[in-house]
């Protein structure tokens, strides 16, 4: 970049700054995984030993397998729902040039800006009031609400820098729409469709608010640790399998950054 | 589906003559094209968010009696809204945290984006990704880790006694505004950073090379050209987070004690163990309002300084 000589002296105060505010993201989360390792029930310094039974505690624990399946369940359906929404939204949006189209998507990502409860304690009212019970499709439809501008945000980035003329060129070789998705645009934007999957069932697989008021008699993950702080002597467990859920997410977190970075057209950050 | 493979498939065979008029219509018109493929999109999302939208608000005009609610038309809820104090002192309580949250997390977050934006050359996606990858683990859990750093035998009491700084665990860590506000800080920090950072990214850095030429000094250059074209970053990075926060019910449950509980708990309680439906949606529809007034007057001052200042 054309920056000046100036803005490239290394400026050490700044930087001392950034690492301790790095630590204030990342110790207290770094705080489960030391303390789920610790033998004792009081999560407290000093360490007393290592063990893993808490761990095991936990796998052993049917409630918890139930709930994680509940949780898995939910969060594919809610990515797969959502991001075939989100392809139409990017598509639409990114495809043509339509008039007026701001208000109308500002439709599409209120979500983002309605505080979860709101949405949660509306839609209850709304399926009270029509009778519909409380279940898992309730949750996942909750959760696809608040998953959908997440998905088409991601999906726009993708479909943006897309070349029109090879869509053009499929079409003029006498391929159909549907073919020309499938054939052409689809495996372009593979990687684009995976990130936001990937993005849509992390937000679904720790959602709370939504699901608090949701859920019928089926615990969500979420909604089962939730459950379990109330109680002290299970707070270890939730260290466990807390855990776990911190280091899955950071995995799936970071593959689906990295394939937004591989899609056809993506920025070249590294080194500018 | 079916609905958008079918409408896009006149433009892409335009060499067949084809149907009425409204088909040509609809060929010439991109416009048309666009808000077709969008309808599934739109539709579902109108339809999800208006639908239990105007059922809360019918509920708030109706009257909870017993399980059943009475569907007669009344202000009641609203008036026990505005008159109660408790609700007075719960929507000062989350006005006051909400914003001192959305206040000190830009904030601090300020100079690690500005630090990111225009010291870090290398690898900056590595950096941008460390930042907001806490963001994406479990808000639950990341509310619990604040509990266990500042509960009694925490991790910061805990540490202190065994170093023998303390000799009794500091009570007033947990179970406070001021835990919350620390603990929303930290939950909310990849909602300043990433709206922070991009537009510090957009800054065309010649700018800053003409000021440094025509004499500028560095603190010059940050007042008068650096903070004003990060101002819309800013802006989006508080109404990011006062809205969630100021809905918020986890945190204050878990780390707020009584004197931290916010306002979204007692809405919470009227869904569930106060069993009280309408006077909750009244409660819900309130929060919304002054959400809404509180952001709007934030752009309009925004824009009101922009003019003024151009």
């Amino acid at each position: 970049m054309s920056a000046g000589g100036y803005m490239h002296r290394p400026n050490r105060p700044l930087m001392v700054y950034a690492i301790g505010y790095l630590a204030f993201l990342y110790m207290p989360i770094l705080l489960l995984p030391l303390f789920s390792f610790n033998d004792a029930i009081y999560i407290a310094f000093p360490l007393k030993a290592f063990t893993t039974q808490w761990y095991q505690q936990m796998f052993a624990n049917d409630a918890m397998h139930a709930a994680l399946m509940n949780s898995v369940q939910v969060g594919v359906s809610a990515s797969v729902l959502a991001t075939i929404l989100g392809i139409f939204g990017a598509k639409a949006v990114t495809r043509f040039r339509i008039k007026g189209v701001k208000p109308v998507l500002g439709v599409v990502m209120l979500p983002l800006v309605i505080p979860p409860i709101i949405m949660g304690v509306a839609l209850l009212i709304l399926l009270s009031q029509m009778g519909i019970p409380l279940s898992l499709i309730t949750v996942t439809v909750g959760h696809v609400l608040i998953c959908v501008p997440f998905s088409i945000v991601t999906l726009m980035a993708s479909f943006e820098g897309f070349d029109k003329s090879m869509e053009e060129a499929a079409a003029d070789l006498g391929d159909n729409a549907w073919w020309i998705f499938w054939r052409v645009t689809f495996p372009m934007v593979f990687p684009g469709i995976l990130a936001s999957l990937l993005l849509c069932f992390t937000i679904s697989f720790d959602e709370f608010i939504m699901a608090f008021f949701l859920a019928g008699t089926d615990p969500t993950l979420p909604i089962f640790i939730y459950g379990q702080l109330r109680f002290p002597q299970k707070l270890p467990g939730v260290l466990a399998l807390g855990t776990c859920i911190v280091a899955v997410t950071f995995t799936v977190v970071f593959l689906a950054q990295w394939l937004r970075g591989r899609g056809p057209t993506a920025p070249k950050t590294e080194g500018n | 589906m079916v609905d958008a493979t079918s409408l896009s498939e006149p433009e892409l065979t335009e060499s067949r003559p084809r149907g009425g008029r409204l088909a040509t219509l609809f060929r010439r018109s991109e416009s048309l094209r666009g808000y077709a493929l969008l309808s599934p999109t739109l539709a579902v999302m109108a339809l999800a968010m208006c639908a239990p939208t105007a059922m809360m608000v019918a509920l708030s005009f109706w009257v909870q009696s017993g399980f059943d609610i009475t569907m007669t038309f009344t202000l009641d809820n609203y008036a026990k809204v505005f008159t109660n104090p408790i609700f007075e002192a719960l929507f000062l309580r989350t006005l006051m945290i909400s914003g001192t949250c959305a206040l000190a997390t830009v904030l601090i977050s300020y100079p690690m984006a500005y630090y990111v934006a225009f010291h870090v050359h290398r690898r900056k996606l590595a950096w941008v990704i460390m930042m907001t990858l806490p963001f994406w683990t479990s808000y639950l859990l990341r509310v619990f880790s604040w509990k266990v750093v500042l509960g009694y035998n925490g991790a910061i009491n805990s540490g202190l006694m065994s170093l023998g700084l303390i000799s009794e665990p500091l009570e007033f860590l947990l179970y406070s505004p001021e835990a919350v506000i620390i603990t929303l800080a930290h939950a909310w920090a990849a909602f300043a950073i990433l709206p922070i950072y991009v537009s510090l990214e957009k800054i065309d850095r010649s700018l800053l090379e003409a000021a440094a030429d025509l004499g500028d000094g560095a603190v010059a250059r940050f007042l008068r050209i650096t903070l004003p074209l990060s101002m819309p970053g800013v802006i989006a990075a508080l109404l990011l987070i006062f809205i969630p926060t100021f809905g918020d019910f986890v945190t204050p449950a878990l780390v707020g004690g009584p004197d931290g509980m916010m306002l979204a708990n007692i809405v919470q309680k009227m869904f569930g163990k106060l069993n009280d439906w309408p006077l909750g949606s009244a409660l819900a529809i309130s929060m919304m309002i002054i959400v809404s007034i509180m952001c709007g007057g934030l752009i309009w001052v925004t824009r009101q300084i922009k003019e003024r200042a151009i």
